[in-house]
């Protein structure tokens, strides 16, 4: 049996031999086979090898692994027809390897296999921060692998203590309370952006090339509420770690002026949702956790692209210097809405139909505080992704940019996910026929439509009213503290202040201290010195002493024995 | 730019824009007399409590928001040339 992952891993290989039309038929050909060949694949394990006295499953199919194996090419397929105007063969190339390493973890049986993947998918995107080829981008790609390594490291330290504790290396339900279980949930936290370990997601992704940051969106994080949805459903941790998720970064996304990292921020808030979900369990928290998943991978995916379109034709991506672009991208407008309305949740929108899964499943587990946090997040994505994103970068002032329209294969591309969006909204059955567990729950009731229209409209007045009023806070060149601030300034500047500290020290008590050691050292090896009393030459009475005095002495010890 | 200027340059149809909106508003609140809810929660039997929460929520979430700038915001090149910052 052949794993959609190796078809893309390898394919990738093709893409730097063609030019032209061949090679975009190739991005476009090979998560298409990928995703017949998932299609084609029966449900089981494949393919195990003994390797070292461990049994390795590299392939193996369920219902949660080919709902996520899906996504992932269904996001590789967007990813690469949006990256198809470029020349840089590099980045289309990083990008099946990249998706790859998704899927195939997604796929993956055994906890090595998963490591191998886990590990590849942070290596191979950081080519996609690199590629922006400057300085700044460089550095970016540093820290990030730095947080990427980091939670390899973690992960494989956790996995050694399973082996160790004599749990074999299976990938199936882990639990907090098993061998290992913490440090291995802790190297998902940060590929799955918990907070406090959450800042190298805000910080790169928007640091990324304009189609890196895409393909960033869809498959790291994506991957990570896998694991997590595979190891840990109905973690009780998790509900309160997700409402937390939530609710922090949408305060943040209301005051970035980086529009990018506005969506870094709001995928975060949407990573909270799948988390709680899984917290929750059960068939509805995981199905809920899963189908979300999905949905973000297209709608987050389409957000980021109207972006990066925006910043393609005027060169930044600032809310403080976009407006009134509707005039000369009427098309991206219109897509990036659709993105927009889908994340915020409104019926006939992908949202709609997935989030509100986790959110009943919170419900029916009556968590009354939960429910009211998630639902305040709700409120609040649509402020910064469904309301701020189109306003500032196509409506509110005219900064009197008359660009192109975006490349038409970027608007295919866009006009593809927004596909997805409105066919998710529309027939979600479509989605909830592929989840992991069978359920009964029906998105479209009276009182779930009209309550979510009753919050998103007062929503948007308040929007509204705020600006009316001037009291919306107004786009500024800024950047916000946020927890990176430890390692990109605390961290430096407490290392520089040391080594300043220790050399000022070093002036202050250096020559004093050497003077005293020269005094020292002198007076001590005085009797040794040619003139001293050791080095002259002793009468052989005085030796017949000290010959007697030892002697004496030994005699003395070995009597008090 | 006077060949450039669109519907929407036009003051007046922003406010028209925002009575729609107003209206869809009341009209969504009043929408709660007209059915039967099968809350999960007593919070949710009360009138009006989702239209209620969007708005109170929106607006303490961009006011603390607001206010949290105060504190967080930095230059924009907080972040640059960390051989001068020494300095």
């Amino acid at each position: 049996m052949t794993n959609p992952a190796l078809v893309l891993m390898l394919g990738a290989v093709g893409v730097p031999l063609l030019r032209g039309w061949p090679r975009r038929v190739l991005l476009a050909a090979l998560p298409i086979a990928a995703l017949v060949v998932l299609w084609l694949l029966p449900e089981g394990t494949a393919g195990s090898f003994g390797f070292l006295g461990l049994e390795l499953t590299p392939l193996r199919v369920d219902a949660l692994s080919r709902v996520f194996a899906t996504g992932f090419l269904v996001a590789a397929l967007l990813t690469s027809v949006y990256a198809m105007h470029l020349r840089d063969s590099l980045q289309q190339a990083v990008i099946l390897v990249y998706a790859g390493t998704a899927v195939g973890g997604a796929l993956a049986g055994d906890l090595i296999t998963l490591f191998v993947f886990w590990e590849l998918a942070g290596l191979s995107s950081a080519f996609l921060i690199w590629a922006g080829r400057t300085e700044r981008s460089h550095r970016a790609a540093m820290r990030y692998l730095v947080a990427q390594v980091t939670s390899g490291l973690l992960m494989l330290a956790g996995i050694v203590w399973r082996v160790h504790a004599g749990e074999g290396i299976e990938f199936g339900y882990l639990g907090l309370d098993g061998p290992g279980g913490v440090l291995i949930l802790l190297a998902i936290g940060i590929k799955c952006a918990f907070p406090l370990l959450h800042a190298w997601l805000t910080d790169t992704y928007p640091e990324a090339t304009i189609v890196g940051t895409v393909a960033l969106s869809a498959f790291t994080t994506k991957f990570a509420v896998y694991t997590l949805a595979r190891g840990f459903p109905g973690t009780e941790a998790l509900v309160w770690i997700g409402a937390a998720m939530t609710v922090f970064p949408i305060f943040y996304a209301v005051i970035e002026n980086d529009l990018r990292r506005v969506l870094a921020y709001s995928m975060i808030n949407q990573l909270g949702f799948m988390v709680a979900g899984v917290g929750i369990g059960g068939a509805l928290g995981v199905n809920g956790a899963s189908a979300h998943a999905v949905a973000d991978m297209v709608f987050k995916g389409l957000l980021m692209m109207a972006m990066g379109a925006v910043l393609l034709r005027t060169g930044t991506a600032k809310g403080s210097e976009l407006g009134g672009l509707y005039k000369s991208m009427p098309q991206t407008t219109v897509l990036c809405m659709v993105g927009a309305a889908s994340i915020s949740a409104f019926p006939l929108f992908s949202g709609f139909a997935t989030k509100s899964i986790i959110l009943e499943a919170v419900a029916a587990d009556h968590r009354t505080v939960v429910w009211l946090l998630l639902l305040f997040a709700s409120a609040g994505v649509f402020h910064h992704a469904g309301i701020k994103i189109p306003f500032f970068a196509f409506f509110a002032h005219d900064r009197g940019y008359r660009v192109a329209e975006a490349p038409l294969n970027m608007r295919v591309a866009m006009a593809l996910g927004a596909l997805v969006c409105v066919g998710i909204g529309v027939a979600p059955d479509l989605l909830y026929g592929i989840l992991p567990y069978a359920m009964d729950y029906e998105p479209y009731t009276t009182a779930h439509v009209v309550n979510q229209l009753q919050l998103l409209l007062l929503a948007s007045l308040a929007f509204t009213v705020l600006i009316r009023t001037g009291l919306y806070p107004p786009e500024i060149r800024s950047v916000n503290l946020d927890v990176d601030v430890l390692y990109r300034r605390a961290l430096p500047a407490g290392w520089h202040a040391l080594s300043r500290r220790t050399s000022r020290l070093g002036d202050r008590f250096g020559p004093p201290l050497r003077r005293r050691t020269a005094r020292l050292w002198a007076v001590g090896t005085a009797p040794l010195r040619p003139e001293g009393r050791l080095a002259t030459s002793w009468s052989t009475h005085l030796m017949v002493w000290w010959v007697a005095l030892l002697l004496g002495a030994v005699l003395l010890v070995t009597l008090l024995r | 730019m006077t060949d450039d200027r669109r519907w929407l340059d036009e003051p007046r149809n922003v406010t028209r824009i925002l009575y729609v909106l107003a209206a869809l508003c009341a009209l969504s609140a009043v929408a709660d007399l007209f059915y039967t809810k099968h809350p999960h929660f007593t919070v949710e039997s009360w009138f009006a409590f989702y239209p209620l929460y969007g708005f109170l929520g929106s607006v303490f979430l961009v006011l603390a928001a607001k206010r949290l700038r105060r504190w967080l915001r930095r230059d924009e090149d907080y972040y640059d040339a960390p051989e001068h910052r020494d300095d």
